[in-house]
Formats: C-alpha cells, sequence, structure tokens
C-alpha cells in the first residue's frame, strides 16, 4: 500500500518572533516493511538556513531557523510512503522466555545486542518506580514466553486505560497516568517500555503515523489522521517487535515510521526556541491518504 | 618589617620542631618533626629565619593583596557565602623537579587517553564494541550527550583542556582521585595564588627557582586562536560564564582579562546562518572560539536541556556546521565519569598499546555485579562517589556514615547501581600550613593539575592549584567545602630565564579586545552600578546628617524638633521605605525614630535600605567586573567589607553606623572617581553616567519636594535649608557666594538652577541630556529624540521659574510653584528610565520553548 502523509503544523504569534531556532522528526524511516520514496519539509515564512542529517539512533533531523520577523509559522511535511504488508509477522513465534531474552541482553556482544543495551535503561521520560515495577510483575510470570508477555502488557493497557487527550501533559509524570488510568499514546507507550526495561528488557519508543478509516459507509475527512506512538521491544534472534497498545494491535499495514528512540524527548516531531512572539497558538493536522498507484 | 631580634632564634627553632605530622601520612615537606626532605630544606630555614611573627604578618598581608584584588570564591549553601574572599596559605607547596618530571609524562597520558575516549564515545565507540566496558557504564550517565553524537572529529584533538587530582598515599605514590574535563576551573585561582604569594615573599620565591606559570596561559591562549574554524589572523573569541552567581565567577572574569577575551553570557551570544554572534549595541560580530565555563547539557535549549537560560539556543547546529569551536567539547563532561577510571589501564593498553603511567585511586563501579557485592561488603571501608553530580548525593566517607546514612546509601546503590562508584579511603598525605596562632599544623593537601593541548601533545602547567582540608582529620577537600589553597612551585634544576611579570587582572589588555562595543546585558550593568551608587550615596548623606541632628544633645524629643522631623521623613521618601516617618504610625516612630532608622541602613532584606541598594551595587559591578580596573576592584571589595560590617551592627546602637557610613561615603567617592578617572569616553561609560545623572536629579527633587513643599514653621526653615544644603554637599558653596544668612531664593538658585553647581538639578539634567545624545542609535530611532524632549522640556520649565516665584508660598502654607516644576522631574525620570531599558538593555525578548506537538492530539 503506498501512502501520501501530510502533516502539516501552523504556530500564530500575538507579537512578532525576530528569530526561531526548530527540530523537526519528521521524514519516514525506511527499512523493512516501510519505504519511504519521498519527503519534503516546506516552511512558511522561507527559513534561512535548513539542514538535514542522521541521528545517533538513525532518524532523519532537520534543523531550520526562520530569521526575519513574522506571526505565524507553518512546517508542512509531505511524505510518500510503500508499506509492503508482511503479515506473518503476526505469527511469528518465538519460545524464548522473557528470562532468557534478559541474559541474552546482558551477556551477547553481537552488534546487534550491543546497540540494543540503550533501551534497557532509564530515559528522560521512562524512569522506574516501584508501583510501575508492579504493575508490570503481573505479566512476567516466570518461564514465560517474552513474546506473550508483551502481548498480555499491551493488552492489559488497552483494556485497562482510557484514552482521554484532556489528562495528561508532556509533563505528567508516568506514575500519575498508572494511578489514573489515563492518558494518550504517548503514555501508553512510555507506560509499556517503563513496565519492560524495569525487568531487564529492551524496549524503544515508536513515533510516527496511523491511518483512521471512516465508519462504513462515511467518507473519510481530510486531515483527521493522527501522529502516532507506540513501542518496539527487542527480541533475541527476532530482532525489533512492535507493539501499539493504544489498539491491541502489532502495527503492521498502518501505522508508519518516523523515528525511533529511547522515549519522546529523542523524536520530539517539532520543538523550537523562539525570541519574542508572545502568546502562541498551535494547530496541527495530520493527512494520511491512500494513493490511486495501491491497487497496481 | 622584619623581626631580627635577639629573641628570634629560639622562635625560628619553635616553628618547625613544634610541627607535628600526622601519624599514618606522608608529610610533603616534612620527613620528620624538624627535618624537611631535601627539596624542601631551602624552604623551612628560610621560614625558620622569619619567624612565626613575621609569617602571621606577610599572611595578613597576602589576605589584603587578595581582599585588594577581589578575590573571590562563591559558596553555594552558605547565605553570605557570594563574593566570599578567597583563602590562601603562606607555605607553598614544593614538587621537586625529579618527581614532576615523572608526574608530568603520567599527566599527559591520561590527557591523551581522556582525548581518544571522547573522540571514541562520540564517535566509533569501539571501547563498547569491543566490550572494553560495559556499555551501561555510558549510556546511564547523564553526561553522555545523545544530540552530540558524531560532533567530534576523527582527524582532530577534541579535548582541549584537561585537569586532574592529585594525591600522594602512604606509600608515597601519586595517586589520581578525579579528572576534569567538563570546564576545567582553578587554573585562574592558581595563577592569582603565585602573584600573591611571589609578591608577599619575594626573595623566597626569587631564590627558590621556581617553573614560572605564565607559558602556560601563552599555550592556552595560542591554543584556543588556533580553534577558529575559518583562517583569520584574528580569531574572536570569548568566555562563556553563566554569570555573577556561579562559584567560580571570579575567575571567569579573571581569565577573560588575562586572556583578553570578552566575558558573555549565554544572553549575550546569538546563532544566525549556523554562526555564533556576539551581540553588541553596535552590531553583532562572528566568534570563532568559545571557552566554555557554562556546563554543556545547559548550552543549547533547543538540542540540550530545554529549561536552560545559561545558554544559546541553536548552538549544537553551529557547531555541526563546522562554524565554532567550543573547548572543552559539548558532551564532554561524562569523561569525568569516575567509574572510567577503573578502565584506564585497559584503555591505555586499547588505544596507545602502553601502560598507564600514573595510575589512579583503585575504583569499584558499583554496575558490575562483582564489584557492587565488594562494595557492599566493606562499606564502612570505602568512598562512595556519585558517576555524576547530576545523579545522586555528594560523595560520602563508609566510615563516617551513621547506621541510618548506611542502609540508605546500600538500598540507593542495589536500586541504580550504575549510578554509584566506591573508592578506598586513602590516608592523603599533609603539608603544613600556616595557622592562626602563627604554628604550622598538618593539613590533607589535594593539587590540581592542569593542561592544555598543544601541537600533537599536552602543555601541564608547572604547578597548580593545591587545596588544603579545613581540618586534620578530614579528608574531604574541595573549596566548595570552605577549604584553604596553596600555591604549588615546582622546582627548577637550574633557574629559569626571567620572563616578564605576571600582569593581575584589569590591567591586561590585548588588541583583541573590543572595550568599546557594549552588550545589552553590560550597558543595563553599567547604568544600574551608576543608578545604585548614586542612590546609596544621596541616601547616606541623608542619613548622617539627620542622625547628627538626633544626636544634639538639646534634642530631647525628635517629633518636636521641625527640621528633623522633615529630615526624618525625607529619609522615608528617598529610600521609598514607608509608612516609616510618613505613613501609619509614624507619629510612634518620630517620638523614637532610632529602630527605624537602624533598620533603613542595615536591613538588607528590606527593599530601599542602604544594605539593600549597596548589594544592588556589588551585584551589578561584579556582573561587569571584567570591565573594571583593578583599582576599582578594590573599592568593591572594601564596599562589600562595609556592608558586612554594617550588617553586623544589628543589635547595636544607631551610633555605631556612623563610622561605616562615613568610609562608605569615602568608597563611593573613591568609586564614582575611579570611573570618571579610568573609563574611557565610550558607549559604557555614558549608560554608566546616565545612571547617576538620572538618579542624583531624583534624589534631590524628592528631597527637596519632600521637605520644602509644604511649610508650617517658616521661622525655623533657615536651620532645615542648612541641613540640606550639607546633604547636598552645597553648605560651603553657598556661604561662600551667598554672605547674609539664609534665604530661600538664593537657596534655590543654588541647588537648582545653578548649572555650573555640580549638585543643582539643572546641572543633572544638562548632563543627562548630553549622556543621552551619545548612546548608540539603533533602528527604534524615534525613542531617542523622545527621552531628549522629555528631559529638555523640563529643564525649560526650570529655567522658567525664578527662585523668588519657587519661594513664593500660598495662606495654607503650600509652595505650589515648586511643587508644580519638581512634580515634572519626578513624572519625567522614570519614564526616560523605561524608555532606556526597552529600547537597550531588553532590544530582545528571552528565547523560550514553543509548544511540541504530542502525538495524538490535533487540535
Amino acid at each position: 500500500m503506498r501512502y501520501r502523509i501530510t502533516h502539516r503544523t501552523s504556530y500564530a504569534y500575538s507579537t512578532p518572533v525576530s528569530l526561531c531556532h526548530n527540530l523537526a522528526h519528521l521524514k519516514p524511516l525506511s527499512f523493512g516493511r516501510q519505504s519511504c520514496i519521498s519527503s519534503n519539509i516546506t516552511v512558511d515564512p522561507l527559513p534561512a538556513t535548513m539542514h538535514n542529517w542522521q541521528d545517533s539512533f538513525g532518524n532523519h533531523s532537520t534543523y531550520f531557523a526562520v530569521q526575519q520577523p513574522h506571526s505565524s509559522l507553518t512546517v508542512t511535511a509531505v511524505s510518500e510512503v510503500l508499506l509492503t504488508p508482511q503479515s506473518d509477522l503476526l505469527d511469528s513465534a518465538s519460545s524464548t522466555t522473557w528470562e532468557t531474552a534478559r541474559a541474552h541482553l546482558q551477556t551477547s556482544t553481537d552488534t546487534e545486542t550491543l546497540a540494543a543495551r540503550p533501551y534497557v535503561l532509564e530515559s528522560p521520560f521512562v524512569t522506574f518506580t516501584p508501583e510501575l515495577t508492579e504493575y508490570a510483575a503481573f505479566s512476567f510470570t516466570p518461564g514465560r514466553p517474552l513474546l506473550d508477555v508483551v502481548h498480555e502488557l499491551m493488552q492489559r493497557i488497552f483494556s485497562e486505560f482510557d484514552y482521554d487527550s484532556h489528562f495528561s501533559t508532556i509533563a505528567t509524570p508516568l506514575n500519575d497516568v498508572l494511578v489514573h488510568k489515563k492518558g494518550v499514546c504517548q503514555d501508553f507507550a512510555h507506560l509499556a517500555i517503563a513496565c519492560l526495561r524495569s525487568h531487564g528488557l529492551a524496549a524503544r519508543y515508536v513515533s510516527g503515523y496511523i491511518e483512521t478509516l471512516p465508519p462504513p459507509g462515511q467518507e473519510k475527512l481530510a486531515g483527521a489522521d493522527a501522529s502516532h506512538a507506540w513501542f518496539s521491544v527487542y527480541v533475541p534472534y527476532l530482532g525489533w517487535m512492535d507493539f501499539d497498545p493504544t489498539n491491541n494491535q502489532m502495527p503492521i499495514n498502518q501505522h508508519v515510521i518516523t523515528a525511533w528512540g529511547r522515549d519522546y524527548s529523542d523524536v520530539t516531531p517539532l520543538k523550537g526556541v523562539v525570541f519574542g512572539g508572545g502568546n502562541h497558538n498551535l494547530e496541527v493536522s495530520v493527512d494520511m491518504a491512500r494513493l490511486e498507484e495501491a491497487n497496481n | 618589617m622584619t623581626n631580627a631580634s635577639a629573641s628570634s632564634d629560639s622562635r625560628q627553632q619553635q616553628l618547625s620542631q613544634k610541627y607535628s605530622l600526622l601519624a599514618g601520612a606522608h608529610d610533603e615537606i616534612f620527613a620528620a618533626t624538624g627535618v624537611a626532605h631535601p627539596h624542601c630544606d631551602y624552604l623551612i630555614k628560610a621560614l625558620d629565619t622569619l619567624g612565626s611573627q613575621e609569617l602571621t604578618y606577610r599572611s595578613h598581608e597576602a589576605r589584603r593583596l587578595i581582599h585588594d584584588n577581589d578575590v573571590t570564591y562563591n559558596i553555594y549553601s552558605d547565605p553570605k557565602g557570594m563574593g566570599r574572599p578567597w583563602a590562601l596559605d603562606l607555605l607553598p607547596l614544593l614538587i621537586s623537579s625529579d618527581e614532576w618530571a615523572r608526574i608530568e609524562a603520567g599527566l599527559i597520558q591520561r590527557a591523551e587517553l581522556v582525548n581518544l575516549l571522547l573522540t571514541d564515545l562520540y564517535g566509533p565507540r569501539t571501547v563498547i564494541k569491543q566490550q572494553i566496558i560495559p556499555p551501561e557504564l555510558v549510556y546511564s550517565d547523564p553526561g553522555f550527550l545523545w544530540p552530540c553524537d558524531g560532533l567530534t572529529r576523527a582527524d582532530k584533538r577534541n579535548l582541549h583542556l584537561y585537569a586532574a587530582d592529585l594525591v600522594r598515599a602512604p606509600s608515597g605514590e601519586i595517586l589520581v582521585i578525579a579528572e576534569r574535563t567538563q570546564a576545567p576551573s582553578g587554573a585562574g585561582y592558581a595563577l592569582e595564588n603565585r602573584i600573591v604569594l611571589s609578591q608577599v615573599l619575594p626573595s623566597l620565591f626569587r631564590d627558590a627557582h621556581v617553573h614560572r606559570l605564565r607559558s602556560f596561559f601563552r599555550t592556552l591562549r595560542t591554543t584556543l586562536g588556533e580553534l577558529a574554524p575559518r583562517h583569520t589572523d584574528e580569531p574572536r573569541i570569548v568566555l562563556l560564564t553563566p554569570g555573577a552567581g556561579n562559584e567560580a565567577y571570579f575567575e571567569h572574569a579573571y581569565l577573560a582579562n588575562y586572556l583578553g577575551y570578552t566575558l558573555v553570557q549565554g544572553s549575550d551570544l546569538i546563532v544566525r546562518d549556523n554562526y555564533v554572534w556576539l551581540k553588541t549595541l553596535a552590531g553583532t560580530q562572528k566568534i570563532d572560539v568559545i571557552l566554555r565555563r557554562v556546563d554543556d547539557e545547559y548550552c543549547d535549549p533547543l538540542e540540550l536541556r530545554s529549561d536552560s537560560y545559561l545558554g544559546v539556543p541553536g548552538l549544537v547546529q553551529a557547531v555541526r556546521a563546522g562554524n565554532v569551536t567550543i573547548a572543552n567539547p559539548l558532551g564532554s563532561s561524562i569523561l569525568q565519569n569516575p567509574a572510567l577510571m577503573a578502565f584506564m589501564p585497559k584503555f591505555a593498553r586499547h588505544f596507545l598499546d602502553e601502560e598507564l603511567l600514573l595510575p589512579n585511586v583503585e575504583t569499584w563501579w558499583c554496575g558490575n555485579p562483582n564489584e557492587r557485592q565488594y562494595v557492599l561488603d566493606n562499606l564502612e571501608n570505602m568512598v562512595i562517589k556519585p558517576v555524576s553530580p547530576k545523579t545522586g548525593p555528594r560523595t560520602l566517607f563508609g566510615s563516617e556514615m551513621s547506621t541510618q546514612d548506611a542502609s540508605l546509601i546500600r538500598k540507593q546503590i542495589k536500586a541504580q547501581p550504575n549510578l554509584f562508584v566506591a573508592q578506598p579511603s586513602v590516608a592523603v598525605s599533609t603539608a603544613p600550613v600556616l595557622a592562626d596562632d602563627g604554628t604550622l599544623q598538618p593539613r590533607h593537601v589535594v593539587l590540581r593539575s592542569f593542561l592544555v593541548a598543544e601541537d600533537d601533545t599536552y602543555r601541564v602547567m608547572p604547578g597548580g592549584l593545591t587545596r588544603v582540608s579545613p581540618l586534620s582529620n578530614k579528608l574531604m577537600v574541595s573549596s566548595q567545602f570552605g577549604g584553604v589553597s596553596k600555591d604549588t612551585w615546582v622546582l627548577a634544576s637550574e633557574p629559569e630565564k626571567e620572563e616578564s611579570i605576571l600582569v593581575p587582572a584589569g590591567r591586561v589588555r590585548t588588541a583583541t579586545r573590543y572595550d568599546g562595543e557594549v552588550s545589552s546585558r553590560v550597558a543595563d550593568c553599567l547604568y544600574w552600578v551608576g543608578r545604585y551608587a548614586e542612590r546609596v550615596e544621596g541616601l547616606i548623606r541623608l542619613l548622617r546628617v539627620t542622625q547628627l541632628r538626633l544626636s544634639e544633645e538639646w534634642i530631647i524629643n525628635a517629633s518636636d524638633d521641625y527640621c528633623l522631623v522633615q529630615l526624618l521623613r525625607a529619609v522615608t521618601q528617598q529610600s521609598t521605605t514607608y509608612p516609616g516617618f510618613v505613613g501609619e504610625g509614624a507619629n510612634e516612630r518620630l517620638t523614637h525614630p532610632e529602630t527605624e532608622l537602624l533598620s533603613i541602613i542595615t536591613d538588607h532584606s528590606r527593599t530601599g535600605s542602604v544594605c539593600h541598594g549597596l548589594n544592588g551595587l556589588l551585584n551589578s559591578a561584579r556582573s561587569i567586573r571584567d570591565r573594571l580596573s583593578s583599582d576599582t576592584l578594590r573599592v568593591i571589595s572594601d564596599i562589600d567589607q562595609h556592608v558586612w560590617t554594617l550588617q553586623k551592627s544589628t543589635r547595636v546602637s544607631i551610633n555605631d553606623t556612623l563610622d561605616p557610613l562615613d568610609n562608605l561615603i569615602n568608597s563611593l567617592m573613591s568609586l564614582s572617581g575611579l570611573i570618571n578617572e579610568n573609563i574611557t569616553r565610550e558607549q559604557g561609560w555614558h549608560f554608566l553616567e546616565t545612571g547617576r545623572r538620572l538618579e542624583r536629579a531624583i534624589h534631590t527633587t524628592s528631597l527637596l519636594k519632600s521637605t520644602l513643599v509644604t511649610t508650617d514653621k517658616q521661622d525655623t526653615e533657615a536651620f532645615l535649608l542648612e541641613e540640606l544644603l550639607q546633604v547636598m554637599d552645597s553648605l560651603m558653596t553657598y556661604r561662600r557666594r551667598y554672605q547674609f544668612g539664609m534665604q530661600l531664593d538664593n537657596f534655590f538658585d543654588l541647588v537648582i538652577h545653578d548649572e555650573t553647581n555640580p549638585r543643582s538639578l539643572s546641572f543633572q539634567l544638562v548632563k543627562l541630556t548630553e549622556h543621552i545624545e551619545k548612546l548608540p542609535v539603533r533602528e527604534a530611532k524615534a525613542r531617542r529624540p523622545l527621552q531628549d524632549r522629555m528631559v529638555s522640556d523640563t529643564l525649560t520649565a526650570i529655567r522658567l521659574a525664578t527662585g523668588k516665584t519657587l519661594a513664593n508660598t500660598t495662606e495654607s502654607g503650600t509652595r505650589e510653584v515648586l511643587d508644580s516644576i519638581l512634580g515634572k522631574p519626578l513624572k519625567i525620570l522614570p519614564k526616560v528610565s523605561d524608555a532606556l531599558t526597552t529600547v537597550y538593555f531588553r532590544p530582545e525578548e528571552q528565547p523560550h520553548q514553543l509548544v511540541q506537538t504530542r502525538p495524538g492530539e490535533n487540535s
């Protein structure tokens, strides 16, 4: 399936901004089932400088600065991505128990496992608390295959937590999310990551998009899709396996990945520092459209 | 002053004979009581000859020099810790040339290793891939900055500065106990120690064949100059400081001056077009190299810590683009992780195929399960350290822990083992210090050595900063705990060629310095130095006159003396310390004014008090200390001392404040004299003078308005006029000019109209107009004429009103013309100040973070 994703972020300022510096992670990755055919970021007003590079986690990073006075800023990323369904992933079985996986992480010295080691540790948005560890422990029964554990964790979060975009902010501690059983996809991803890492496993944060289909019989609204977040767990010999606790599924056919990292702080889609500006208003729209060629 | 008296022989014997060595520790100077190590023999003989009395005298002399140079070290936890004088012991630490050669080679090797490690960690990470160190050691340290990954250059030396703390074990072996790579501090203090000691013990220093420090700083300057990414004969280098509140701010200003670099804070810099620019009121200048004293994670709120106000947004990108070099580079704080010391021998083999020359103290990283168990089993013999100051409590000594502390630290180690290291407690060597009673006492010493990159190797400062533990049984040595320091003398095998004498801070000017250009922040500080100095001086003059009248013996009840009451009311109005002698409860206070007056003088927490104003002056002045001459710094240090004296007199009589207030007037007069004589007539001076004139205009206006607009006792007003002339330092002029006693119209002519009297209101307004005219023009062109006109309109109104009309009184006893004329400057001047602030001091708003988008939240 081929998609065109249009991700538009607009800031409107109450007083002019004289200078802004921004950092974006908006260009989709290419790997296995996903290949990014094209991706362009346009900024209005025209930035004086723009620079692309690959960051430490392998993501496409973009820096730009607008240096003339402006009262609004619009950043539009348009990307075309081809997804090759790999439904056999869903059947991938691994009898590796979580204890074996943990031991493998600690002792194996192959490049891939060593590269997974940073994802076992705490990170700015993923800190351990006894409550979190205890919540996770329910699923970590002795001798259980890792994939079973993760499936159950995903399912528990899906069924026990309410999706509530008004409850949490970026600054809400994970423990509050756990206590109130509310949050958004970002919180659920961080929560699952904390559960896994606190048991010695490697888990990373995945940032991207999900296609939302309209209810049967209705037209799809442009811009109604969303940027999305889920998590990935490192399974020895299989590699990184994705799980979406918000939707209780393994992302295969309708998830597009832009970036992965230890947590949200490594892969924030767009952040910026401005001089001036007073108050500002933020508007975001995402559109993930299937392209005609999709059937070819 | 020497003490070559007949009795000196017995005293000489006592000094070295009475020194008792600390059991179980090596001593750096003495091999046994009364017996010096061979290389220290000369020193001890010389000290014995001088005798304890003379040494104590010289020690006071050193303290005076330190005070005069305003050498300070800020202690964070101490409320009185800001501007704390640096402490230097008179006895240097001596190191023989043979031993130094070995230390030097070891230090160079370690610096090279740390440099290679830095390049590796932010590059290929072979030490992780080849399993030389566990990845967690690196990744769990918040000092490893992911956004800086890939910014080191494999083809270049990345570590420019390196420092190591050295101790000597009882075996005599020298060990490294800590390494400093983030922004090694102390080299400036070492230099200042040397300057002071060579002045206090000149002949001893001259004859001892001590290696000079100057070449180290010359290398530092050359190295930093060569780091400029673009080819230029005149690279622009700045020293980036967190500001006057930082512990080592003195050193930042001192080094900036010594090296000839501009001292800047993050807000003075801006990133545009991927370059770093210094903002001045005259425009911007491209910066090539930043000597960094701000912790790396605070350096860029865009890519590093978003809550930092100390950094420059976009700085990481400027580095990535290769347009600026930062020394040391962003990300180098990871190298201070003490856990890395456990692997130094392996690094030596991995990177250099060599054996480690200079060992460090044995180190166990608790992230390794076996080592952790060993640490937990032997906790009482261990020194426990966090891997980074960001991750944990400060260093703890197992031997000093309570059972409770021990079980807490055990719990913490088990919960987050990666974040702790342990080292054995070492009985660090001692050296004698001169105690207050003139005897020698053993104290533990730690030597910080400094290295700077030079060509393809490193240059070691031949000397360093020796720090001394506060008590002989205390092993903790840190300036943050209020330790004392020593100069460090590395002895040359032959006399070193005399180089030009070290020049103290404030007297060095080099071609790359751009004095005329001031940033908004510096202009703001200069303006407030002018305002605070004038404000405090005016208030003290008023207080002094008031107090003298209060102490007249014929005053029985203060509230009965019209003149005194008017003065007291003026005190409240001048200092804006309402209600005071004006508002609610005024009658009570007027009857017994002493307590209120004392509070207006000494209560530093009370806005408007003398001490409050002085602290404002000290803060503003120290924030621009790199622009002040050494004489000015001495006056600043004096003022600081007077503030201390005043604050200590809270519980005593008001009369005890007279002397310190007199001293303060003298210091403030010296300050204004020095400023007039020493500051070049450039932008900065105009800002300072604008502040001074504006404040004096406000002061004079408000004094006259609060005392003379309403009058119920015109018959006794002559006394009041005399006192007011005293406050305005114009009494002599008045008497000389007008022979016929006090007359109000003459009074007004002198203090309001006379444009030749430097104390008159008109004089201030004329000068203010002149200075404002000289301020640089910025884009907001409309603003300056506006300020001009505001002031000149007021001046015209004053010129039109004669002394006689001002003196006119209505039947109700009000001088309406005076009231309206004085009302104008009081209304206009604050507006002028606001306009200056808008145009010059806050030309741009502070940077702030944009709200970040969260996934799943479309608005």
